[in-house]
């Protein structure tokens, strides 16, 4: 069934968009991830222009993490004050991502720096993750139980002037330091189409040393709110969200977002993360590999 | 008014055939005027079809050739050339161009080098290697060729560029035809199917024909939209991704 997408300027075939859409979101669902990561490169592969790809991937990631919002906020699992704190640094830095797109676009360079930065963050993401999974796994088998790890934030941190209370993260810290947590990751969700959650949840909790509990529905907050303001910041300077594509990409990624939801229950945690880790780091192979062979198209045009 | 469309190049073919009442002429025509593009849209094939009227009716001994083009709008285009530095593929080199045409598909009665020389193929831009695209960097010559040639192999395999030799039927030395496929990932704007009339290497008689393509119904209004109306249009994106998500947890808490 192929259809025409208005803004991205060409027919594709709908029901793979769909499937592609199913299973990012099934991975979403299962790892509690927005799966930005994968939409993106996919799409580019798939042959859609990048920037319409950053555009419309950023609100599928909405789709896919608003159920997950309502849970946790059923649950009281949100820290609304760090999460509105995060959400503030996400919206600045979404800003900073809008001039460095120009300022990459114009210079020429937009595609290799999402390829190294996609290598880089997800490389090493995917490396701490492996490691950390592998040793918990070792721990299950051997019966052995690691220590839990003092929860504490990173001394950087407790430098910053100013503090302030955050009652269900468990911390009294300064907030510039989830702000800048927010920017960076409101940068990679404008370059990338990425929510963040990637980055900002081990950031959540080895950086700032919030409590567990809360560090999930918190970043999901903010990945929410920091997608809706990217794709409106896509739609008012770089004008690429395609409502076909993005219609079609949430149409799969909701739906595959609640059966993954089910499967992530009857599987056990420490499975579920080691496989996110294998997944995540054949991504980075792959675009690392990218970076070095010789591409299919040396040729790129720009139409002014 | 649509004279103005006619290159310059042509005026002067025009004139000659115009003035001179012994030299053939053409009667051309396109199956389609308009091309629309819909949600279904997934190329098109355009039929050029016409008759070559002789003076007199008396047809030449020797069978003249027929070249059919049909050119897109044309694009200020910047071009990147990849290069390997420290280990990746980076852009490095570029070149600008004024003139290139976003679509171009040309078919003839036999392969065009032995139509024409390459002085009238490069006056008419008979070839997409013939192509004037204005270059307004401050390349060399080889370094433009370089990118001449990278830009016609990346449209060539999009379907943009497309020439097809010895496709046009001819019948009984007077009726011509040739279909020339028109590509999913084309531009909108006006297209123009120009129609040369070939005798012993020398261009006869010359004819235009105008066909717009555009977007239309739901299609043309998200373009506009997106473009006019980006605020509106955003917010749209974002409450039909916020409704779904929403809309999805919802029924799946009820199964």
């Amino acid at each position: 069934m192929d259809l025409y997408l208005p803004i991205a300027n060409l027919s594709v075939n709908a029901l793979v968009i769909i499937g592609l859409g199913g299973v990012v979101g099934l991975l979403s669902g299962m790892f509690g991830v927005g799966g930005g990561f994968l939409t993106t490169p996919l799409l580019i592969f798939y042959g859609i222009p990048p920037t319409v790809a950053a555009a419309s991937a950023a609100s599928q990631v909405t789709g896919a993490s608003v159920s997950g919002v309502v849970t946790h906020m059923e649950r009281g699992t949100v820290d609304f004050r760090m999460g509105g704190v995060l959400i503030a640094g996400g919206v600045l830095g979404a800003g900073i991502g809008v001039l460095l797109f120009r300022l990459l676009q114009a210079l020429g360079q937009i595609d290799t720096v999402i390829g190294i930065l996609y290598v880089l963050m997800l490389g090493g993401i995917g490396t701490l993750m492996a490691k950390e999974s592998i040793q918990a796994l070792i721990a299950l088998k051997s019966g052995k139980r690691i220590q839990a790890r003092k929860r504490r934030h990173h001394p950087l941190v407790a430098a910053l002037p100013m503090r302030w209370r955050f009652y269900r993260s468990g911390l009294y810290i300064s907030p510039l330091a989830p702000l800048l947590l927010g920017m960076a990751t409101g940068i990679l969700t404008m370059l990338l189409g990425v929510g963040g959650g990637f980055i900002l949840v081990p950031a959540m909790l080895y950086l700032l040393g919030m409590t567990t509990q809360s560090v999930v529905g918190t970043s999901l907050f903010q990945i929410l709110f920091v997608t809706m303001a990217t794709t409106m910041m896509h739609a008012m300077t770089t004008k690429a969200v395609d409502l076909v594509l993005a219609i079609l990409l949430l149409i799969g990624s909701v739906t595959g977002a609640q059966v993954g939801t089910r499967i992530s229950m009857t599987l056990r945690p420490e499975y579920l993360r080691i496989l996110l880790a294998a997944i995540v780091l054949l991504v980075a192979a792959r675009m690392a590999l990218g970076l070095g062979w010789r591409p299919d198209e040396i040729y790129t045009i720009e139409v002014q | 008014m649509r004279r103005a469309f006619i290159p310059c190049l042509l005026a002067p073919a025009l004139i000659l055939f115009l003035g001179a009442a012994d030299e053939p002429q053409l009667v051309p025509d396109v199956s389609q005027r308009t091309v629309e593009i819909q949600y279904s849209f997934t190329g098109a094939d355009l039929l050029l079809f016409g008759a070559i009227v002789y003076p007199d009716g008396r047809r030449p001994t020797k069978p003249a050739d027929i070249v059919v083009i049909l050119k897109g709008p044309d694009q200020s285009i910047l071009m990147r050339e990849k290069e390997k530095v420290a280990g990746i593929w980076v852009n490095a080199d570029r070149a600008r161009f004024r003139s290139a045409p976003s679509f171009y598909a040309m078919a003839s009665s036999r392969p065009i080098e032995k139509i024409v020389d390459d002085k009238t193929a490069a006056i008419y831009e008979l070839g997409v290697d013939k192509l004037q695209l204005s270059p307004s960097s401050l390349n060399d010559s080889a370094e433009l060729e370089r990118f001449q040639a990278g830009l016609v192999d990346l449209r060539r395999r999009a379907g943009l560029y497309v020439e097809k030799p010895g496709t046009v039927e001819i019948t009984d030395g007077v009726l011509y035809r040739a279909r020339l496929p028109l590509s999913a990932r084309v531009t909108i704007g006006d297209y123009t199917a120009e129609t040369f009339l070939v005798q012993d290497g020398r261009v006869v008689a010359a004819a235009i024909r105008d066909i717009t393509v555009r977007k239309s119904g739901l299609e043309q209004f998200m373009a506009m939209a997106a473009e006019h109306w980006s605020f509106p249009y955003g917010l749209t994106a974002i409450v039909i991704a916020v409704g779904m998500g929403w809309a999805a947890g919802a029924i799946a808490r009820r199964i």
